[in-house]
């Protein structure tokens, strides 16, 4: 299959091994992986802040970019369902509804897609360490993927999985809300970095690298000992 | 609000840094919601099918909010055809105007009052007691903030906030009671407060759970008896009701009463569930004589005008979104400002009290949903936060915000100079070390508190494009895998 990666700007600055990871993933499985070179941002930034004009110049980029892809994977559950989800309502009654439609229609989340798009669970990981799962909030909810990325690390020798007592409760980062309101979403990171070390697992594994810089950014503040991967990266490992 | 006073939404900023770092107190309220949600897990598991009750409720919801004139005309007909007294309100004005007239005119001294958050959203109590009224509430949690001065902390637990030895402080200082450590005994000094309160008052207040449009009943849950007494007791009673309250049929509340006993309380269903038809009926031996209920609009029709956010009007008050959402545990009740607080509250503040002054609320929020999965009425709530940041940023723009957003669209339309930006993010984070944390750090709101990654010196699109060479090569050569 003729997979196209949509690599959100963040995580191709920041995380290019989350990147790569996924390419190894894919082409390990045979399957062909290509990189638009003109993407760039999903446009949530200005969606999520009301400036649906600027957000709609950018998504249309998007589309143009997308447009004849046969799948589009997103390494990011968040910018997965502002494609999937966000997209159909951003054009809503715009010319380019349509185009919105059906970049959403060939949309997925990287673990739903190799679980209940491809049907493979096992890759063949080996992963030595205790971790726990954060799922991040629009990969849970707007997107409903719960299920995938444990039945995949269920089939990782070596991990040792532990579910955190506040696994679904929110990070705190929800994008510019960070910085908006800084305060609120330090407590909120504070909340889910103290469940995370009640598991005392080394590893936090999730698969939305913005959730990851969010818990990342204050555990290295104010633990230090454990360490955040995205789930294509644990996958990757052999 | 004066001129002077700070806008709600620099007061929120204030109240919430404060707030969100008092780790005692959010310690407590996440305690006492994670018991809410266990207990709820529980009940609602007893449910044949949630996921069916929900959807049932938000058809039938939908049904009432989208008939309100034929419901409420019918619940009018059968309601006055009892004796009863119906008013219409417009605004807080009117409905305050119409229950100070009647207690005038009825030459009324002293008022109990149930829980109503109706008479929070008017100020009811401010303007009783300025006519030189005497007000008591009569809700334990509501009683308590009443003596302590303060609003409730959530629409439905007033005083969860409470520790049980500030409670008997409270009621040492204004009932010079003695300190005690037992919830009986702390019940015992309200209770009879407030038993002599019944006996003495001449009207009683109510809000209304549900407004029953064929029978011309209204509904009202309460777990303590009081709204019972508060009703029967006194010769006037007046409900203040919002006009959404409504159901269709009685059937409906089959449904709604063990529905919001499990999304408000955990409960399988709340102490008492009392029926009101009107004022008492020849041969009938206890109930008030003139039974008024007063229909609040006070800009609900505002939101009935919205397609897109009209299922706001589903609420059933049962302070479930509050109980889920991680912001409200982390900056409590007070901190919005508002009578209806948490996410529901965050949604309809704006339509009621003007989204200039209260869009900061939509934006106080990570978006992450959990209020919208456990709405058990089905409110799109945490995509309404979304629509009420649209709204706000069409009606009037932040001018920095808005270049902000202009210059983000600049560069992210034009691929190559994004490009060429990003080859620039590793010399950035080479160098932000030496102003982070500082005044000229420019993400100093991310990093005061948290690290910031640093940008590896290869992106993944560099990366990738070695990959994509060495593959090439690696074939060119004969080596296909």
């Amino acid at each position: 299959m003729r997979v196209t990666l949509f690599v959100p700007c963040f995580i191709d600055s920041l995380y290019p091994n989350v990147g790569m990871a996924m390419v190894h993933v894919l082409e390990r499985l045979g399957h062909t992986v290509e990189f638009p070179e003109n993407q760039t941002c999903c446009g949530q930034p200005p969606f999520n802040s009301g400036y649906w004009d600027e957000a709609r110049a950018v998504a249309s980029k998007q589309i143009a970019v997308f447009k004849d892809a046969e799948v589009i994977l997103s390494g990011s559950g968040s910018c997965g369902a502002m494609f999937k989800v966000f997209y159909p309502e951003l054009f809503h009654g715009q010319p380019l509804e349509a185009e919105a439609k059906a970049i959403a229609a060939k949309t997925w989340e990287f673990s739903e897609f190799l679980v209940n798009k491809l049907g493979v669970t096992d890759l063949g990981a080996r992963f030595e360490g205790r971790a726990t799962f954060h799922d991040g909030c629009h990969g849970l909810r707007e997107l409903g993927t719960k299920l995938a990325p444990r039945e995949l690390l269920k089939h990782v020798k070596g991990l040792e999985l532990v579910e955190m007592g506040e696994a679904e409760t929110c990070c705190g980062f929800g994008g510019t809300f960070a910085v908006k309101y800084p305060q609120i979403s330090t407590a909120m990171a504070e909340v889910k970095c103290n469940s995370i070390q009640e598991t005392q697992a080394d590893y936090v594994i999730s698969n939305d690298s913005s959730c990851l810089m969010q818990i990342g950014g204050w555990l290295d503040r104010n633990v230090g000992s454990i360490k955040c991967l995205h789930l294509a990266e644990v996958l990757a490992s052999r | 609000m004066t001129a002077l006073a700070d806008p709600p939404s620099q007061q929120f900023q204030v109240d919430a840094n404060r707030t969100s770092s008092d780790s005692p107190r959010r310690k407590a309220v996440r305690h006492a919601l994670s018991n809410y949600q266990a207990a709820r897990d529980r009940t609602g598991a007893t449910f044949t099918d949630w996921k069916s009750a929900r959807a049932a409720a938000a058809t039938i919801k939908h049904e009432a909010v989208n008939h309100l004139d034929q419901y409420l005309e019918e619940f009018e007909k059968k309601f006055t055809a009892r004796g009863g007294k119906v008013f219409w309100a417009n605004d807080s004005k009117q409905a305050r105007d119409y229950i100070l007239d009647l207690a005038e005119e009825k030459g009324v001294r002293s008022i109990v009052k149930s829980k109503a958050m109706t008479g929070e959203e008017i100020h009811l109590n401010e303007a009783l007691l300025e006519k030189g009224y005497g007000v008591v509430e009569s809700d334990l949690g509501e009683y308590i903030q009443q003596l302590k001065g303060e609003a409730p902390y959530h629409f439905v637990f007033p005083c969860m906030h409470l520790r049980r030895d500030e409670i008997s402080d409270l009621f040492e200082k204004e009932l010079g009671t003695a300190k005690t450590d037992s919830p009986e005994e702390l019940t015992m000094i309200a209770r009879r407060v407030l038993r002599r309160a019944y006996i003495e008052a001449d009207m009683g207040i109510s809000g209304g759970n549900f407004i029953v449009a064929d029978t011309g009943m209204i509904s009202i849950t309460e777990n303590e008896g009081n709204a019972r007494l508060t009703v029967g007791l006194p010769k006037i009673h007046v409900a203040l009701i919002g006009i959404e309250k409504v159901v269709p049929r009685l059937g409906d509340l089959a449904l709604f009463l063990p529905m919001l006993a499990t999304a408000g309380t955990g409960q399988h269903l709340t102490g008492y569930n009392s029926m009101y038809g009107g004022p008492r009926q020849p041969g009938e031996i206890d109930g008030p004589d003139e039974f008024h209920v007063v229909f609040l609009d006070n800009h609900r029709t505002r939101l009935l005008a919205d397609p897109e956010q009209r299922d706001a009007l589903h609420c059933i008050r049962c302070g479930a979104c509050l109980n889920v959402c991680p912001i409200f545990k982390n900056i409590g009740g007070h901190t919005y400002g508002t009578t209806y607080q948490g996410p529901i509250g965050s949604v309809i503040t704006p339509h009621f009290r003007g989204l200039e002054d209260w869009k900061h609320l939509s934006g106080a929020s990570s978006l992450c949903g959990a209020c919208t999965e456990t709405c058990p009425v089905g409110i799109d709530i945490h995509h309404h936060l979304l629509h009420n940041r649209r709204n706000a940023a069409a009606q009037k723009p932040a001018a920095g915000e808005q270049f902000l957003w202009k210059a983000f669209t600049f560069l992210m339309k034009r691929p190559a100079l994004y490009r060429l930006a990003t080859k620039f993010a590793p010399l950035g984070s080479l160098l932000h070390p030496l102003i982070a944390r500082t005044m000229v750090d420019p993400v100093r709101s991310w990093t005061d508190t948290r690290e910031f990654p640093a940008a590896p010196l290869h992106s993944f699109r560099a990366q990738f494009k070695t990959h994509q060479r060495a593959q090439a090569l690696a074939s060119n050569l004969g080596g296909t895998q």
